[in-house]
Protein backbone atom coordinates (compact mmCIF):
# COMPACT_ATOMS: atom_id res chain seq x y z
CA UNK A 1 0.00 0.00 0.00
CA UNK A 2 1.21 3.52 -0.82
CA UNK A 3 2.20 5.88 2.06
CA UNK A 4 0.75 8.74 2.60
CA UNK A 5 1.59 12.73 2.96
CA UNK A 6 2.06 13.61 6.56
CA UNK A 7 2.20 17.19 7.88
CA UNK A 8 2.38 18.27 11.27
CA UNK A 9 2.77 22.19 11.59
CA UNK A 10 3.17 24.54 15.10
CA UNK A 11 2.34 28.15 14.57
CA UNK A 12 5.94 28.34 15.27
CA UNK A 13 7.76 26.15 12.59
CA UNK A 14 7.21 22.89 9.92
CA UNK A 15 7.69 20.06 12.65
CA UNK A 16 7.36 17.21 10.10
CA UNK A 17 6.24 16.84 6.59
CA UNK A 18 6.93 13.34 5.27
CA UNK A 19 5.19 10.12 3.77
CA UNK A 20 4.12 7.66 6.12
CA UNK A 21 2.47 4.18 5.88
CA UNK A 22 -0.01 5.02 8.79
CA UNK A 23 -0.29 7.82 11.97
CA UNK A 24 -2.19 7.09 14.34
CA UNK A 25 -4.18 10.57 16.27
CA UNK A 26 -5.44 10.64 19.11
CA UNK A 27 -9.13 12.08 18.11
CA UNK A 28 -11.31 13.28 20.94
CA UNK A 29 -14.11 10.96 20.32
CA UNK A 30 -11.42 8.21 20.10
CA UNK A 31 -8.14 7.13 18.93
CA UNK A 32 -8.03 7.05 14.71
CA UNK A 33 -5.04 5.84 11.95
CA UNK A 34 -5.07 7.35 8.92
CA UNK A 35 -3.70 5.44 5.53
CA UNK A 36 -2.91 6.14 1.75
CA UNK A 37 -6.99 6.86 0.50
CA UNK A 38 -8.50 7.79 4.31
CA UNK A 39 -12.01 9.67 3.70
CA UNK A 40 -11.74 13.42 4.29
CA UNK A 41 -12.24 14.47 7.59
CA UNK A 42 -11.72 16.93 10.41
CA UNK A 43 -11.29 16.51 13.32
CA UNK A 44 -10.17 17.85 16.92
CA UNK A 45 -7.58 16.24 18.47
CA UNK A 46 -6.81 15.77 22.49
CA UNK A 47 -3.75 16.17 23.98
CA UNK A 48 -1.94 13.20 23.80
CA UNK A 49 0.51 10.80 21.74
CA UNK A 50 0.66 11.01 17.75
CA UNK A 51 2.45 8.11 16.64
CA UNK A 52 3.83 7.63 12.87
CA UNK A 53 4.94 4.51 11.21
CA UNK A 54 6.44 3.24 8.16
CA UNK A 55 5.13 0.27 7.71
CA UNK A 56 2.60 -1.95 9.46
CA UNK A 57 5.05 -2.80 12.57
CA UNK A 58 7.72 0.16 12.55
CA UNK A 59 6.85 2.91 15.01
CA UNK A 60 9.40 5.99 13.40
CA UNK A 61 8.23 8.14 16.28
CA UNK A 62 5.89 9.01 18.85
CA UNK A 63 5.15 12.83 19.31
CA UNK A 64 3.07 14.47 22.09
CA UNK A 65 0.46 17.03 20.94
CA UNK A 66 -1.46 19.52 22.50
CA UNK A 67 -4.13 21.49 21.24
CA UNK A 68 -4.07 20.01 18.14
CA UNK A 69 -6.11 19.63 14.96
CA UNK A 70 -6.47 17.19 12.20
CA UNK A 71 -7.30 17.66 8.47
CA UNK A 72 -7.60 14.67 6.41
CA UNK A 73 -7.96 15.57 2.65
CA UNK A 74 -6.72 13.76 -0.92
CA UNK A 75 -3.30 15.02 0.10
CA UNK A 76 -2.61 13.37 3.10
CA UNK A 77 -2.85 14.05 6.86
CA UNK A 78 -2.46 17.97 8.53
CA UNK A 79 -2.46 17.94 11.84
CA UNK A 80 -2.24 21.56 13.97
CA UNK A 81 -0.90 21.97 17.31
CA UNK A 82 -0.24 24.25 19.43
CA UNK A 83 2.81 22.65 20.96
CA UNK A 84 4.81 19.37 19.87
CA UNK A 85 7.32 17.16 21.89
CA UNK A 86 9.08 14.65 20.38
CA UNK A 87 9.53 11.35 22.52
CA UNK A 88 12.93 9.43 21.76
CA UNK B 1 36.27 80.82 13.09
CA UNK B 2 35.53 78.19 15.71
CA UNK B 3 38.72 76.93 17.94
CA UNK B 4 40.69 74.29 16.76
CA UNK B 5 40.35 71.93 19.95
CA UNK B 6 36.70 72.26 20.23
CA UNK B 7 36.10 71.42 16.69
CA UNK B 8 38.42 68.51 17.68
CA UNK B 9 36.10 67.79 20.57
CA UNK B 10 32.99 67.84 18.06
CA UNK B 11 34.57 65.81 15.53
CA UNK B 12 35.32 62.86 18.14
CA UNK B 13 31.98 62.78 19.70
CA UNK B 14 30.23 62.29 16.40
CA UNK B 15 32.89 59.80 15.21
CA UNK B 16 32.06 57.75 18.44
CA UNK B 17 28.13 58.18 17.55
CA UNK B 18 28.78 56.78 14.69
CA UNK B 19 30.38 53.80 15.89
CA UNK B 20 27.04 53.13 18.00
CA UNK B 21 24.91 53.76 14.87
CA UNK B 22 26.89 51.48 12.80
CA UNK B 23 26.69 48.58 15.22
CA UNK B 24 23.27 49.02 16.06
CA UNK B 25 23.01 48.81 11.98
CA UNK B 26 24.56 45.70 11.75
CA UNK B 27 22.68 44.17 14.73
CA UNK B 28 19.55 44.76 13.44
CA UNK B 29 19.99 43.43 10.16
CA UNK B 30 21.10 40.13 11.85
CA UNK B 31 18.13 40.51 14.21
CA UNK B 32 15.98 41.20 11.09
CA UNK B 33 17.17 37.83 9.13
CA UNK B 34 16.14 36.18 12.09
CA UNK B 35 12.77 37.73 12.85
CA UNK B 36 12.16 37.08 8.99
CA UNK B 37 12.69 33.35 9.07
CA UNK B 38 10.74 33.65 12.09
CA UNK B 39 7.54 34.92 10.40
CA UNK B 40 8.29 32.64 7.02
CA UNK B 41 8.48 29.40 9.07
CA UNK B 42 4.70 30.35 11.07
CA UNK B 43 3.21 30.76 7.46
CA UNK B 44 2.63 26.99 6.99
CA UNK B 45 0.48 26.86 10.32
CA UNK B 46 -1.60 30.31 9.62
CA UNK B 47 -2.29 29.15 5.88
CA UNK B 48 -3.77 25.88 7.14
CA UNK B 49 -5.75 27.15 9.65
CA UNK B 50 -7.38 29.96 7.34
CA UNK B 51 -7.72 27.58 4.86
CA UNK B 52 -9.61 25.24 7.42
CA UNK B 53 -11.62 28.07 9.31
CA UNK B 54 -12.97 29.42 5.66
CA UNK B 55 -13.20 25.87 4.59
CA UNK B 56 -15.72 25.22 8.07
CA UNK B 57 -17.42 28.90 8.29
CA UNK B 58 -18.84 28.12 4.87
CA UNK B 59 -20.54 25.61 6.05
CA UNK B 60 -22.06 27.16 9.33
CA UNK B 61 -24.25 29.91 9.04
CA UNK B 62 -23.74 33.24 11.41
CA UNK B 63 -26.72 32.92 13.94
CA UNK B 64 -27.26 34.18 17.62
CA UNK B 65 -26.38 30.31 18.88
CA UNK B 66 -23.37 30.41 16.94
CA UNK B 67 -20.13 30.86 19.28
CA UNK B 68 -20.04 34.55 20.35
CA UNK B 69 -16.59 35.11 19.04
CA UNK B 70 -17.54 34.52 15.52
CA UNK B 71 -21.18 36.61 15.62
CA UNK B 72 -20.05 39.05 18.44
CA UNK B 73 -22.25 40.47 21.00
CA UNK B 74 -24.47 41.94 18.81
CA UNK B 75 -23.58 45.40 19.55
CA UNK B 76 -20.58 47.44 18.96
CA UNK B 77 -20.44 50.31 21.43
CA UNK B 78 -17.30 49.42 23.55
CA UNK B 79 -14.80 49.22 21.39
CA UNK B 80 -11.32 47.74 21.96
CA UNK B 81 -8.21 48.57 20.53
CA UNK B 82 -5.47 46.38 20.89
CA UNK B 83 -2.19 48.58 19.88
CA UNK B 84 1.08 45.89 19.64
CA UNK B 85 4.20 48.58 19.58
CA UNK B 86 7.99 47.30 20.40
CA UNK B 87 10.08 47.53 23.70
CA UNK B 88 12.99 49.73 22.58
CA UNK B 89 12.88 52.95 20.44
CA UNK B 90 15.67 54.14 18.11
CA UNK B 91 13.39 52.66 15.35
CA UNK B 92 12.88 55.63 12.97
CA UNK B 93 9.08 56.25 12.75
CA UNK B 94 7.74 52.70 13.48
CA UNK B 95 6.67 53.23 16.70
CA UNK B 96 5.04 56.49 16.11
CA UNK B 97 3.35 55.30 12.92
CA UNK B 98 1.51 52.59 13.93
CA UNK B 99 0.36 54.58 17.41
CA UNK B 100 -0.95 57.69 14.65
CA UNK B 101 -3.10 54.56 13.01
CA UNK B 102 -4.56 53.81 16.19
CA UNK B 103 -5.39 57.02 17.41
CA UNK B 104 -6.54 58.32 14.22
CA UNK B 105 -9.10 54.91 13.88
CA UNK B 106 -9.82 55.51 18.02
CA UNK B 107 -11.04 59.51 16.85
CA UNK B 108 -13.07 58.35 14.15
CA UNK B 109 -14.76 55.83 16.66
CA UNK B 110 -14.80 58.34 19.08
CA UNK B 111 -16.90 60.78 16.83
CA UNK B 112 -19.49 57.90 16.22
CA UNK B 113 -20.21 58.13 20.03
CA UNK B 114 -18.44 55.06 20.78
CA UNK B 115 -16.62 54.28 24.26
CA UNK B 116 -12.71 53.34 23.55
CA UNK B 117 -10.75 51.21 25.80
CA UNK B 118 -7.12 50.54 24.83
CA UNK B 119 -4.89 46.98 25.51
CA UNK B 120 -1.34 47.81 24.75
CA UNK B 121 1.51 45.50 23.99
CA UNK B 122 5.27 47.14 24.23
CA UNK B 123 5.67 50.24 26.04
CA UNK B 124 6.33 52.53 23.78
CA UNK B 125 2.61 53.07 22.58
CA UNK B 126 2.20 53.77 26.68
CA UNK B 127 3.25 57.59 26.24
CA UNK B 128 1.13 58.83 23.28
CA UNK B 129 -2.05 56.76 24.52
CA UNK B 130 -2.34 57.76 27.71
CA UNK B 131 -1.21 61.61 26.93
CA UNK B 132 -4.31 61.32 24.06
CA UNK B 133 -6.73 59.46 25.69
CA UNK B 134 -6.42 59.22 29.33
CA UNK B 135 -7.54 56.37 31.94
CA UNK B 136 -9.23 54.51 28.69
CA UNK B 137 -5.78 52.17 29.26
CA UNK B 138 -7.54 49.15 31.17
CA UNK B 139 -4.36 46.72 30.56
CA UNK B 140 -0.86 47.31 29.52
CA UNK B 141 1.66 44.10 28.40
CA UNK B 142 5.32 43.68 28.96
CA UNK B 143 7.38 42.30 27.22
CA UNK B 144 10.58 43.72 27.68
CA UNK B 145 11.74 40.39 29.32
CA UNK B 146 10.80 38.66 25.99
CA UNK B 147 13.83 38.46 23.45
CA UNK B 148 11.87 36.71 20.69
CA UNK B 149 7.94 36.28 20.65
CA UNK B 150 6.96 32.56 20.46
CA UNK B 151 3.30 31.15 20.41
CA UNK B 152 3.26 30.81 24.43
CA UNK B 153 3.29 34.83 24.18
CA UNK B 154 0.40 35.20 22.10
CA UNK B 155 -1.63 32.95 23.68
CA UNK B 156 -1.21 34.61 27.27
CA UNK B 157 -2.35 37.50 25.45
CA UNK B 158 -5.17 35.81 23.03
CA UNK B 159 -6.65 34.15 26.17
CA UNK B 160 -6.33 37.58 28.70
CA UNK B 161 -8.39 39.75 25.58
CA UNK B 162 -10.97 36.61 25.27
CA UNK B 163 -11.63 36.81 29.05
CA UNK B 164 -12.26 40.32 29.07
CA UNK B 165 -14.58 39.60 26.06
CA UNK B 166 -16.50 36.67 27.75
CA UNK B 167 -16.76 38.73 31.20
CA UNK B 168 -18.26 41.62 28.49
CA UNK B 169 -15.90 44.24 28.79
CA UNK B 170 -16.02 45.07 25.10
CA UNK B 171 -17.81 44.30 22.08
CA UNK B 172 -15.07 44.65 19.40
CA UNK B 173 -11.77 44.63 19.29
CA UNK B 174 -9.12 46.13 16.69
CA UNK B 175 -5.79 45.09 16.53
CA UNK B 176 -2.78 47.86 15.35
CA UNK B 177 0.47 46.61 14.07
CA UNK B 178 2.65 47.11 11.60
CA UNK B 179 3.44 44.93 8.61
CA UNK B 180 6.40 44.25 7.36
CA UNK B 181 7.06 44.73 4.20
CA UNK B 182 10.50 45.40 3.20
CA UNK B 183 13.25 46.74 5.60
CA UNK B 184 11.86 50.88 4.05
CA UNK B 185 8.71 50.06 4.32
CA UNK B 186 6.50 48.66 7.01
CA UNK B 187 2.79 49.58 6.80
CA UNK B 188 0.79 50.35 10.06
CA UNK B 189 -2.13 47.81 9.51
CA UNK B 190 -5.54 47.13 11.44
CA UNK B 191 -7.14 43.96 11.80
CA UNK B 192 -10.50 42.76 13.38
CA UNK B 193 -9.51 40.47 16.32
CA UNK B 194 -13.23 39.58 17.70
CA UNK B 195 -15.49 38.92 16.51
CA UNK B 196 -13.27 36.91 14.09
CA UNK B 197 -13.27 37.93 10.26
CA UNK B 198 -13.52 34.38 8.58
CA UNK B 199 -11.39 34.63 5.60
CA UNK B 200 -13.47 34.24 2.24
CA UNK B 201 -13.37 30.61 0.68
CA UNK B 202 -12.04 30.48 -2.35
CA UNK B 203 -14.48 29.75 -4.46
CA UNK B 204 -15.57 26.78 -2.40
CA UNK B 205 -19.55 26.32 -1.78
CA UNK B 206 -21.37 23.71 0.80
CA UNK B 207 -23.60 20.73 -0.23
CA UNK B 208 -25.92 19.68 2.04
CA UNK B 209 -27.41 16.14 1.80
CA UNK B 210 -31.49 16.06 2.11
CA UNK B 211 -31.77 14.77 5.84
CA UNK B 212 -29.24 17.46 6.98
CA UNK B 213 -26.93 14.77 8.39
CA UNK B 214 -23.46 15.23 6.02
CA UNK B 215 -21.89 18.29 4.25
CA UNK B 216 -19.77 18.46 2.35
CA UNK B 217 -17.68 21.34 0.59
CA UNK B 218 -17.59 21.63 -3.53
CA UNK B 219 -14.67 23.37 -4.20
CA UNK B 220 -16.27 25.44 -7.72
CA UNK B 221 -13.22 25.92 -9.53
CA UNK B 222 -11.91 22.48 -9.19
CA UNK B 223 -13.73 19.77 -11.34
CA UNK B 224 -11.18 17.60 -11.68
CA UNK B 225 -12.93 14.54 -10.20
CA UNK B 226 -15.46 13.76 -7.28
CA UNK B 227 -14.94 15.82 -4.02
CA UNK B 228 -15.48 13.00 -1.17
CA UNK B 229 -17.75 14.38 1.47
CA UNK B 230 -15.84 15.39 4.50
CA UNK B 231 -15.96 13.76 8.14
CA UNK B 232 -16.72 16.04 11.13
CA UNK B 233 -15.62 14.76 14.54
CA UNK B 234 -17.37 15.73 16.30
CA UNK B 235 -19.59 18.04 14.32
CA UNK B 236 -18.80 21.35 12.48
CA UNK B 237 -19.96 23.97 15.24
CA UNK B 238 -17.94 22.29 17.81
CA UNK B 239 -14.65 22.17 15.46
CA UNK B 240 -15.45 25.99 14.63
CA UNK B 241 -15.72 26.63 18.61
CA UNK B 242 -12.78 25.05 19.04
CA UNK B 243 -10.72 26.35 16.83
CA UNK B 244 -11.92 30.50 17.04
CA UNK B 245 -9.89 30.92 20.15
CA UNK B 246 -7.17 29.26 18.13
CA UNK B 247 -7.33 31.70 15.31
CA UNK B 248 -7.46 34.77 17.27
CA UNK B 249 -4.00 33.58 19.15
CA UNK B 250 -2.71 32.90 15.76
CA UNK B 251 -3.36 36.43 14.49
CA UNK B 252 -2.10 38.11 17.22
CA UNK B 253 1.35 35.74 17.00
CA UNK B 254 1.05 36.90 13.14
CA UNK B 255 1.30 40.70 14.28
CA UNK B 256 3.33 40.02 16.83
CA UNK B 257 5.90 38.69 14.72
CA UNK B 258 5.10 41.02 11.60
CA UNK B 259 6.30 43.85 14.57
CA UNK B 260 9.34 42.11 15.13
CA UNK B 261 10.00 42.17 11.76
CA UNK B 262 9.13 45.58 10.96
CA UNK B 263 11.01 46.77 14.01
CA UNK B 264 14.16 45.53 12.90
CA UNK B 265 13.85 47.01 9.94
CA UNK B 266 13.02 50.32 10.27
CA UNK B 267 15.74 49.98 12.91
CA UNK B 268 18.04 49.17 10.06
CA UNK B 269 17.14 51.91 7.78
CA UNK B 270 17.01 54.40 10.66
CA UNK B 271 20.57 53.45 11.62
CA UNK B 272 21.70 53.38 8.19
CA UNK B 273 20.62 56.87 8.09
CA UNK B 274 22.19 57.91 10.87
CA UNK B 275 25.70 56.43 10.30
CA UNK B 276 25.37 58.45 6.99
CA UNK B 277 24.40 61.49 8.47
CA UNK B 278 27.33 61.09 10.71
CA UNK B 279 29.80 60.65 8.08
CA UNK B 280 28.72 63.93 6.30
CA UNK B 281 29.04 65.62 9.24
CA UNK B 282 32.40 64.79 10.20
CA UNK B 283 33.06 64.84 6.40
CA UNK B 284 32.20 68.86 7.20
CA UNK B 285 33.83 69.49 10.25
CA UNK B 286 36.98 67.88 9.42
CA UNK B 287 37.21 70.68 6.20
CA UNK B 288 36.48 73.08 8.82
CA UNK B 289 38.94 72.43 10.91
CA UNK B 290 41.79 72.04 8.43
CA UNK B 291 40.74 75.24 6.63
CA UNK B 292 41.44 77.18 10.54
CA UNK B 293 44.50 75.50 11.30
CA UNK B 294 45.27 76.57 8.13
CA UNK B 295 44.44 80.41 8.80
CA UNK B 296 46.39 79.87 12.13
CA UNK B 297 49.53 79.02 10.81
CA UNK B 298 49.52 81.67 8.29
CA UNK B 299 48.20 84.34 10.17
CA UNK B 300 51.41 82.71 12.66
CA UNK B 301 53.66 83.20 9.71
CA UNK B 302 52.44 86.23 8.30
CA UNK B 303 53.32 87.68 12.07
CA UNK B 304 56.92 85.45 11.64
CA UNK B 305 58.01 87.63 8.80
CA UNK B 306 56.14 90.71 9.61
CA UNK B 307 58.56 90.61 12.78
CA UNK B 308 61.89 89.63 10.85
CA UNK B 309 61.06 92.80 8.90
CA UNK B 310 60.95 94.80 11.35
CA UNK B 311 64.50 94.06 12.51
Amino acid sequence: MADMHFELVTPEKLVRSEDAFMVVVPGTEGDFSVLAGHAPLMSVVRDGEIAIYSSPTTVTSRIKVQGGFAEVNDKGLTILAEHVEEIR
Amino acid sequence: MANLKALKGRIGSVKSTQKITKAMKMVAAAKLRRAQDAAEAGRPYAEQLAGVMSRLASGVTVGPESPRLLAGTGKDDVQLIVVATSERGLAGAFNSNIVRAAVRRARELQAQGKTLKFYLVGKKGRAVINRVFPGQTIHQVDQTHIKTVSFDDALEVARDIMQRFEAGEFDVAHLFYAKFQSALVQIPTEKQLIPVEVPAGHGTHTETSEDGKHTRTVSNDDHKGPVAAVEYEPDEATILEALLPRNIAVLLFRAFQENAASEQGSRMTAMDNATRNAGEMINKLTIQYNRSRQAAITTELIEIIAGAEAL
